[in-house]
């Protein structure tokens, strides 16, 4: 497959020498494109299934399951990432007994790509949570907490840009303030920043800087306080900013039936999503490219 | 630079979202499955090992200020935290306070297991113990009578309300409440740090954290007892006249 690849571009490149290795990309295929974004937030360590006398959620959840469903997507699309936004642990006697072990290799399995952190992910202290890192074949990304002078140091990235079939996916972490929430004995000496003014930040390097066609948000600062307003949330996020194309969000373990369509501070669409918790359900959200033109086409048309 | 002009990267134009349900249409993947049996088995050998025998059902809805099982966890914390709080500080803790909303399930009759100290104090929570002055205290006696909820309170504090539910008398180890000494209060983090609205920890004149959470106090308290045998008593009642 790769190999295939590497042929068609030498193939181009003779032909158009002297063009610059991305338009080439561009040019590799004229047709449709399909990316398939998966995506789970606030698992809380709940590996089994609820059992069937369960009073809320008899018979949901699973991580086997879920494993299931994501392989037939990744069979159906090969250009399917998946993701997470944060609190993967605590909440079952897993966390209690393993200490996030399990969590992180089930997570390995099921070929998760990239993760964000949430304030539950503390829980056994900033030391808990880097004891577990060898477990995880994926990676961490948080634009707003700085672990410089942590043991999380260099294991945490602002952002992580993944290419499929040619299209560049750019995803960042946002996280929530942990002063309040998590106790300082935990989170030692984590620096939080201000989730907006990285979110711009890390837009304009995502979409100016490294011409990423995607831009997606890794978020647990949850979705919304209609009782605080000036509180950071996904909603507040997608208007205040721009160039962003997806929120994926957690901490509020809000059950949203379909992707929210908010307005960006440019007028723009940006969803917003989450999937409550437990693992419960999965989201996925499709992205279809079509060949570069050389006319604006009209804008995108969003199905949910 | 023209060519590149020309060539604009790819389009979007299409979104779809939706969202899937996982339930038990989907079939589980065996390698999952199979990689996590043995740690589910392990998980539960441990959780379903006898710890404690409860002679009957005890619920937080037993009694209107104090109930039973409310008292089995103030004054297990009371027991298990001062054997620490004393080895580090040769201090005693005075009495302990937590909250009703705390106790997150009932004590059926019967084994009490592992999984039982998990069902009743599932958070992480852990003990700390604040030096709080006697005025922080009469505040929390204060908040105690406007409350009116079975917050759980160790047995060396005595709370009695009048009928207009003002605080009527409050010992702690049989003497009145003194405005100038320092009590030592043992609470968990959550409240400590305001929860339920128990602003009194502030100001303090100290703080000692124990690092031993409230499930492993109930676990090793119960493991230390044949059969449990909590009591609702007189250690926070309001007179009736």
């Amino acid at each position: 497959m790769k190999r295939r690849d590497f042929i068609q571009k030498s193939t181009a490149a003779t032909v158009l020498a002297g063009v610059g290795a991305l338009s080439l990309q561009s040019f590799s295929s004229s047709k449709t494109k399909k990316i398939t974004i998966l995506h789970t937030n606030d698992v809380h360590s709940h590996i089994d299934p609820f059992g069937p006398e369960d009073g809320r959620n008899a018979n949901k959840g699973g991580v086997a399951r879920r494993a299931t469903l994501v392989e037939s997507i990744r069979k159906e699309n090969p250009n399917t990432l998946l993701l997470d936004a944060g609190d993967i642990f605590q909440g079952t006697p897993y966390f209690n007994y393993y200490g996030g072990e399990l969590e992180f290799k089930l997570m390995s399995m099921l070929k998760y790509d990239v993760a964000t952190i949430g304030n539950h992910d503390f829980d056994n202290g900033i030391d808990g949570l880097y004891n577990q890192i060898p477990h995880a074949d994926f990676e961490f990304v948080s634009a707003n907490y700085d672990f410089s002078n942590t043991v999380m140091n260099t294991h945490v990235k602002p952002y992580k840009i993944i290419s499929k079939d040619s299209i560049k996916i750019g995803i960042f972490g946002l996280g929530i303030e942990l002063d309040g929430l998590v106790g300082k004995d935990m989170y030692k000496e984590t620096v939080y920043h201000n989730p907006i003014e990285k979110a711009q930040d890390m837009s304009r390097i995502l979409k100016e800087e490294e011409s990423c066609d995607l831009v997606i948000c890794l978020s647990h600062l949850g979705y919304e306080y209609k009782n605080s307003p000036n509180k950071v949330s996904d909603i507040s996020l997608a208007r205040a900013t721009k160039n962003i194309d997806l929120i994926i969000g957690g901490h509020t373990h809000t059950f949203l039936p379909k992707p929210t369509i908010e307005k960006n501070s440019l007028g723009k669409d940006v969803l917003v999503n989450q999937v409550g918790c437990f693992g419960l359900y999965l989201g996925k959200v499709d992205f279809y490219f079509e060949p570069g033109k050389k006319v604006a086409s009209e804008g995108v048309s969003i199905v949910v | 630079m023209l060519l590149i002009f020309s060539c604009a990267s790819p389009k979007l134009s299409k979104i779809e979202g939706k969202r899937i349900v996982i339930d038990n249409d989907i079939k589980s993947d065996q390698a999952i499955e199979d990689y996590i049996k043995p740690y589910r088995l392990h998980v539960n050998k441990d959780m379903d090992s006898v710890i404690s025998y409860a002679p009957e059902t005890y619920t937080k809805t037993d009694g209107k200020l104090n109930t039973a099982i409310g008292n089995l966890m103030a004054d297990a914390v009371y027991s298990e935290g001062n054997i620490i709080f004393n080895k580090r500080t040769q201090k005693n803790i005075d009495f302990v306070l937590l909250n009703h909303g705390g106790i997150r399930s009932i004590i059926s009759k019967g084994n009490i297991t592992t999984r039982t100290a998990f069902q009743v104090m599932p958070f992480e929570n852990s003990i700390v113990v604040a030096a709080l002055k006697g005025t922080q205290i009469n505040l929390m006696m204060e908040y105690l009578s406007k409350a009116k909820r079975a917050h759980p309170i160790s047995s060396q504090l005595q709370l009695t309300l009048d009928k207009n539910d003002a605080v009527s008398s409050a010992t702690i180890n049989g003497e009145p409440i003194d405005s100038n000494k320092i009590y030592y209060v043992a609470t968990n983090d959550y409240l400590y740090d305001g929860g339920d609205g128990m602003t009194f920890f502030h100001p303090n004149e100290g703080l000692y954290s124990l690092d031993y959470k409230i499930r492993n106090i109930l676990i090793d308290n119960f493991k230390k007892k044949d059969t449990i045998n909590p009591k609702q008593d007189q250690r926070f009642i309001k007179l009736e006249d």
